[in-house]
């Protein structure tokens, strides 16, 4: 008898969780007509003046690879950017690489920083790539839970507590997905001063840096010390809602970007040339669309934070991002539960926090960039399965 | 005031309630400021948009664009034309306008006759008036910020971390 040949899947690929939950997301997308608070991308279209950009440069004929480390006038406008934006100074030649999505740069940065047995420090909850690529270097994550009595952030006596001799980055992510969470200057300094006793690297996730809504984002390599072991991720994704254009980039010491450079011109070979224009375009013009949406946004956490903690989900109040993560706690229900009935009975959608790392149990993600109306709605059918369950 | 005035000017049926939790301010207040704004006129009135393209069938009217040229008068310039013009209930907005010609007048009626009529009648033997070029419109795309047609379905997939 012919014996079915059996492909043999790298070890630490087969064990490494399968992103998020599958299953309840194969169900929500199997449902019709439901009111979706699930998405992690903006409900606006990109700005128009991005999207005629990247058409006209397709018809002047802009289709061919560019640079690995992405096209040079790109660099230089995103060098500027941050320059003027926040003070940052970086060599568009040797610090900047344009990516595909910050998704590809955190990879990147933990391949090139992480070997067999090394630890990174990754706050809890977190976006779900953050505890899932460390073990492709053999390394692992160690998982800091965060919870609302701190406001969902982390502090330096958490770094202390949670480093040992194999330890040697953390990334951070604020304003956070799924939390909201992010740092004043203040908070930030502790943590820094924390980070340069442990002499550790740092991986700062910033994508959401535009939508911060109460006070100014303070990015990391500001910070006294900072920039020599932090690399800067940001993007175009969530601020100028340009998620499946697929196009970010990452600051840092020269050294770290080079050796990410490798990676990427072998894995990658350059981001698509269209998505590289049309982000120039968005670099130079798309601040007042930015300002418009962000506005939408703040209102519409205005509403929604309200409106739960007004039907019994206590909430706190996200600074930033576009997530509201509220404890479903009085209900009973674990999070998958409290998802899956909501689903069923009332066709709403929101993610369990437990997509995000264990210490999410008991917490429900939901996304208010949706339209007014659906928040609005979405929130009636939540009260109504809410009630039914109160203890 | 100026949060208030954007949220309702993309959708006058919000309430109170919810605009006080948008803006984060008292439903008392915010009632209050909506009230200020009606009595001083800042806020004339809420109406509902709707998509003439799709009521076309049924006689919604011909919409024509006339650019109307003007001799002014002393000491009145051409205000007191324009109110002569605006006055009619055909008359849906009136510009004063630079360039060639000095009012723009928006022109609504049940047929292409009755625009004619229109013009010819009323609009040109008005004193004052020396001359009319009209344009018909032929089709709308955009009006006032509004795209007339069913907005595009949420192209995003329902779930996504």
């Amino acid at each position: 008898m012919k014996r079915k040949f059996n492909i043999k899947i790298n070890k630490a690929v087969e064990e490494m969780p399968p992103s998020g939950i599958r299953a309840f997301f194969d169900l929500v997308l199997g449902m019709k007509d439901v009111i979706s608070l699930g998405v992690g991308e903006p409900d606006f279209v990109t700005p128009w003046n991005i999207i005629e950009s990247g058409i006209s440069s397709l018809e002047k004929g802009y289709t061919s690879y560019t640079s690995n480390k992405g096209l040079a006038e790109l660099r230089r406008d995103i060098s500027r950017y941050l320059k003027n934006r926040y003070g940052m100074d970086y060599d568009p030649e040797k610090e900047i690489l344009i990516t595909v999505g910050v998704s590809e740069a955190v990879d990147l940065a933990m391949r090139s920083l992480l070997e067999k047995g090394d630890k990174m420090l990754v706050p809890e909850p977190h976006y779900v790539s953050y505890n899932a690529l460390p073990s492709l270097s053999g390394a692992s994550p160690v998982l800091i839970k965060t919870d609302p009595s701190d406001g969902f952030k982390i502090t330096p006596d958490d770094i202390r507590s949670n480093c040992d001799s194999k330890t040697n980055s953390i990334i951070l992510n604020y304003p956070n997905n799924p939390t909201g969470a992010s740092y004043s200057r203040k908070q930030l300094k502790d943590i820094a001063a924390e980070v340069l006793k442990r002499g550790l690297v740092v991986l700062s996730d910033e994508i959401y840096a535009d939508l911060t809504y109460d006070y100014d984002h303070v990015p990391f390599p500001t910070l006294p010390g900072m920039k020599e072991r932090t690399l800067y991720l940001n993007g175009f994704s969530k601020s100028y809602a340009m998620t499946g254009w697929r196009i970010g980039y990452a600051c840092g010491p020269e050294k770290l970007i080079s050796a990410m450079t490798k990676i990427h011109q072998y894995t990658i070979m350059c981001v698509p040339i269209t998505a590289q224009m049309a982000a120039r375009e968005a670099l130079k013009n798309g601040d007042k669309a930015v300002l418009e949406m962000k506005k939408e946004y703040k209102r519409r956490r205005e509403f929604i934070v309200s409106r739960l903690n007004e039907i019994g989900l206590s909430c706190h109040r996200p600074e930033g991002a576009f997530y509201a993560f509220p404890s479903i706690n009085g209900t009973g229900l674990t999070s998958m539960e409290f998802s899956q009935g909501l689903l069923k009975e009332e066709k709403v959608a929101v993610v369990p926090g437990t997509a995000f790392g264990v210490s999410g149990e008991g917490y429900v993600r939901m996304s208010y960039a949706s339209a007014f109306e659906n928040l609005k709605e979405a929130m009636e059918r939540m009260q109504r399965f809410v009630e039914k369950r109160k203890q | 005031m100026k949060d208030i005035l954007e949220i309702l000017e993309k959708d006058a049926r919000i309430t109170p309630q919810e605009i006080a939790k948008m803006v984060g301010r008292s439903v008392e207040s915010v009632k209050k400021a909506i009230k200020k704004m009606e009595t001083d006129g800042i806020i004339l009135k809420y109406k509902t948009v709707l998509n003439s393209e799709m009521l076309r069938e049924e006689g919604s009217g011909v919409r024509a664009l006339i650019e109307v040229k003007v001799t002014p008068q002393k000491g009145l310039g051409f205000d007191n034309v324009a109110e002569r013009i605006y006055q009619f209930p055909e008359v849906t907005s009136c510009y004063l306008m630079s360039g060639t010609y000095d009012l723009l007048v928006v022109v609504e009626a049940k047929s292409l006759h009755a625009i004619s009529d229109f013009v010819s009648e009323k609009l040109s033997s008005i004193q004052h008036v020396r001359g009319t070029v009209t344009h018909f419109i032929l089709k709308k795309y955009k009006e006032n910020g509004d795209l007339l047609k069913q907005p595009p379905q949420d192209k995003r997939q329902a779930i996504l971390l």
